[in-house]
């Protein structure tokens, strides 16, 4: 299907391009940026005028609920969700039931996703058997069978001689490590940062040093063995400002956050909302507003949503029973430009977050609008409200602590490969 | 974000539900306060019943056992000639599916007037407030770490009925702070009652952090800490703690933090003694103190009754 | 209707104790419903050189119209100095109206005890009763507009005076 995009503003942060420029597409490429090729007729034109044309939006933490979490979400329902959130390219964690630790599984899930023919799904596999922390995974198989990287989810990877061995046998193969830093005797019992509000509230609490201590290890154990690594999820300024050392010494290291992070702080937990119950925890203003410099400076280079759709009976509980984890890939988009808008940045930048950077730690060939590339693109209105409440997600996670905030951003059009897998 | 505002109050700034002594004005304060001495004219009487409650359900929802502070709101409610039941609900039956708001929504269909909420979880009683409807009032019997306002407010009748004014005391606050609701409700009703120097004495293991945030002195060192206060408020330490885990042993957290004798005459001669019980002695506080003129331990749980009249009066009047 | 004259309170309590006088004994008590009740009896106690010490009730907590009003801010623990059964009582109330307090007042005299006889003295009888109540000593009737509340006030030096209020 040949599809031209005219009267749109083209930012592609890859190239720093921003200006207004159609796209033409052939055959799920793009063929033209600005003129369209000899002979170019198109089949559908999409009027973009006064809206934004940019990359697929490239998620990496977005967690289709299978195999094994059906009853909370299925990936009918969160692929769909993803389309409309603009996300063209998804990375899903291994922490599925069973984990993503044998072929097969991982085989299943990509055929599945392919079927449903919306974003392209990028399985994260297991680093260890079951995630249980004790025994290396087929990393090579989980390889071929289509993993692009190996995580341990929010599993606790307590032997530190097991994951010098993990961390040395990715090495072997370049394959990347994602690992999230947190202790896990620190962190033990805790369900809210360790600060003023967790006082007041008396939830039991997860220090900073949970996060700077396990950080600390990962990134000598990273040094040691030359693994390309990647930090999933940071929280507190100390520990983006170790990853800002490691860099500034040449470690080749990444680090994304959640964009829940890039907005709120413990106070917003208020009257032990459990949409707040999150992992790692939502911690001081400080750490928040340190989060922000680090995104904005790079030292954190993507943003993702960590898209964990969880059921009301699982949310609707007392804040330290409830299920931990927020829904959020629709939300990805529209809060991104938020910060942008507060912090007085540039729309690429925030848009280089969420496309090209997570593109490049995945290691695939996304989140540009080249001639030649894949077209995934987001068509998007940065200027419409819309406001943030159940009945406006498709997730079947409604489980988000932004309900009933306005947003400005709807995406209107989303391509994955040349074809319109969301409009409205 | 919508969690934000203060659900004690009505639209009318009157009492509502009683879920925590934070965020309560000092008038409301008062108000329980001054309704509680009334009460206890009551329960002085032959006749210790009055029939403002007359018809009304009050149900016991106690998710985290007690035998003690259920049976005082029980005899609360009788006495203010309220129906009680009593729902010891059992963690299994949590387990077998039914939630807490399950619970609730079920008892609330059958003409629930008053809740009082005791749960090993933070926060449950606000959970189960937002969900109840307008005409159902929660009392917090207890939630966790958080609060157990009752007792906060029993403890400020009974300095108020010794001491007469807040404004000129010196309080200390001593033992496990970090895993005490009722150091918490202690502690908000205190500064919105005007007490000028709060403390809190007890090992860094035990005291939460951050708290000087909610407005206290922090001691490590007992002695220091107890240096002319006018009232010593004790804390209970729980079994599971004083095995190794925050504090190697009973005996040498007595040493350091248990109230003897000699500790309490550092502090004012006249200073009184309280504790919410049930008490560790030997451990918290040695018997010949608990037992002792400067103890006001007892008086405690008779105002404990009034106070529960208190509050059950004016939610249901409101 | 105008606005009612109302007269000197003290010169009714006046009459109020002429009319107790003979009616009084060694044993009576005298329980007033605060505010303005209870200063009345401890006038009339000093007036009628009564032994036993005069009572006070607050009748909140037997109030007929807790449903609609909630208990009122300052609730006065009642105090009552001496035996209630068996006993001869007089109850004081400023404004004897609809009869509801002295009903209130009655059930709870009943939870102290069983009292040999309970008479009641009111300062100003305004009519409009809706319960079978009368008192047995009257200041003065008085006709007062159902738009209006009338009720007791005492100054600095203990002087006692009669005030109207548009009801709102």
């Amino acid at each position: 299907m040949k599809i031209h995009i005219k009267n749109g503003r083209l930012i592609d942060p890859a190239s720093g391009a921003d200006a207004n420029q159609d796209v033409f597409i052939a055959a799920g490429k793009i063929v033209g940026i600005g003129a369209p090729p000899h002979g170019y007729h198109a089949n559908r034109t999409i009027d973009a005028a006064g809206l934004v044309v940019c990359p697929g939006l490239v998620d990496l933490a977005v967690r289709l609920r299978e195999p094994g979490f059906e009853y909370m979400a299925t990936l009918e329902s969160e692929m769909s969700a993803a389309a409309a959130g603009g996300v063209t390219s998804l990375a899903c964690p291994p922490d599925t039931d069973p984990p993503l630790d044998e072929p097969g599984l991982v085989e299943m899930l990509k055929f599945r996703a392919r079927n449903l023919n919306q974003a392209r799904v990028f399985p994260v596999g297991a680093l260890t058997i079951g995630l249980k922390g004790t025994h290396l995974t087929e990393m090579a198989e989980l390889t071929d069978a289509g993993c692009v990287a190996f995580s341990h989810a929010d599993a606790p990877l307590i032997d530190t001689q097991l994951m010098l061995r993990a961390l040395q046998y990715a090495a072997t193969f370049d394959f990347a490590v994602w690992l999230r830093p947190q202790d896990a005797g620190l962190a033990r019992g805790g369900i809210a940062h360790d600060g003023q509000v967790a006082t007041r509230l008396g939830l039991a609490a997860i220090p900073a040093c949970a996060e700077t201590v396990a950080l600390s290890t990962i990134l000598l154990l990273a040094r040691e063995t030359g693994v390309r690594i990647h930090l999933c999820r940071l929280s507190s300024a100390e520990g983006v400002a170790m990853v800002r050392q490691a860099k500034s010494q040449g470690l080749k290291v990444s680090c994304d956050i959640a964009i829940h992070h890039a907005h709120l702080s413990e106070m917003d937990i208020g009257y032990f909302d459990p949409n707040c119950n999150l992992t790692p925890p939502l911690r001081s203003e400080r750490d928040r507003d340190a989060l922000r410099a680090a995104l904005a400076d790079g030292t954190v280079d993507a943003l993702c949503s960590d898209h964990t759709p969880v059921d009301d009976d699982a949310k609707q509980l007392p804040f330290g029973e409830a299920e931990t984890g927020a829904t959020g890939v629709e939300l990805l988009l529209p809060l991104t430009l938020k910060w942008i808008e507060e912090s007085r940045l540039p729309l690429a930048l925030g848009l280089a977050r969420i496309t090209t950077d997570p593109a490049r730690i995945l290691g695939i060939s996304a989140g540009k609008l080249a001639l030649g590339a894949s077209a995934d693109i987001c068509v998007f209105d940065p200027e419409r409200y819309w406001k943030i409440e159940p009945a406006s997600l498709k997730s079947q996670g409604k489980n988000t602590p932004f309900t009933g905030l306005e947003v400005k951003g709807k995406v209107r059009c989303t391509l994955v490969e040349g074809q319109i897998v969301y409009e409205c | 974000m919508f969690l934000n505002q203060n659900p004690q109050l009505n639209k009318n700034g009157e009492l509502h539900h009683l879920l925590s002594t934070e965020g309560l004005p000092a008038e409301i304060l008062h108000q329980i306060l001054d309704t509680s001495q009334s009460f206890v004219g009551v329960t002085q009487r032959e006749v210790k019943k009055v029939p403002l409650l007359r018809g009304k359900a009050i149900f016991n929802l106690f998710f985290e056992p007690s035998t003690r502070t259920r049976t005082t709101f029980e005899i609360a409610a009788k006495r203010l000639s309220a129906d009680v039941i009593n729902l010891a609900v059992d963690v299994s039956s949590q387990s077998k599916g039914e939630t807490v708001l399950d619970t609730v929504a079920n008892l609330a269909a059958m003409q629930a007037d008053m809740f009082i909420v005791r749960h090993s979880q933070s926060g449950a009683p606000h959970l189960i407030a937002r969900h109840v409807g307008e005409d159902i009032h929660v009392i917090n019997a207890g939630d966790g770490r958080h609060a157990h306002p009752t007792q906060g407010l029993l403890d400020m009748f009974t300095i108020r009925h010794f001491k007469k004014d807040f404004r000129n005391l010196r309080v200390a606050i001593v033992g496990d702070v970090l895993h005490s609701r009722v150091a918490r409700s202690q502690i908000h009703a205190l500064t919105t009652l005007g007490v000028p120097e709060l403390r809190v004495i007890g090992p860094k293991t035990l005291l939460p952090s951050k708290v000087d945030h909610l407005g206290v002195h922090v001691y490590h060192d007992m002695a220091k800490g107890l240096k002319d206060v006018d009232v010593v408020m004790m804390l209970r330490l729980q079994n599971e703690r004083m095995q190794g885990l925050f504090v190697p042993s009973p005996q040498e957290f007595f040493k350091s933090y248990g109230l003897t004798a000699d500790k309490l005459a550092l502090a004012k001669p006249d200073a009184i003694v309280l504790h919410p019980g049930p008490m560790n002695r030997g451990v918290e506080i040695d018997s010949d103190v608990a037992d002792g003129s400067q103890s006001v331990i007892l008086p405690q749980v008779t105002f404990g009754i009034a106070i529960r009249m208190a509050v059950m009066s004016i939610l249901a009047g409101n | 209707m105008t606005k009612p004259v109302l007269p000197d309170a003290e010169h009714l309590l006046a009459t109020l104790t002429a009319q107790m006088r003979p009616h009084v004994t060694a044993q009576t008590g005298l329980i007033g419903i605060v505010t303005g009740g209870a200063w009345l009896a401890a006038r009339l106690h000093r007036n009628l050189e009564l032994k036993v010490p005069p009572g006070s009730l607050d009748v909140s907590f037997y109030r007929d119209d807790f449903q609609h009003k909630g208990l009122k801010h300052q609730v006065a623990p009642s105090a009552i100095p001496f035996e209630v059964e068996g006993r001869d009582l007089i109850l004081v109330d400023d404004v004897l109206y609809t009869g509801r307090t002295i009903r209130a007042a009655m059930n709870e005299l009943f939870d102290y005890g069983r009292p040999a006889s309970i008479r009641l003295a009111a300062l100003v009888d305004r009519g409009g009763r809706e319960l079978p109540i009368a008192a047995q000593f009257i200041g003065a009737a008085l006709e007062v507009p159902a738009k209006y509340n009338i009720h007791l006030e005492q100054d600095e030096q203990g002087n006692l005076h009669l005030v109207l209020h548009p009801k709102n």
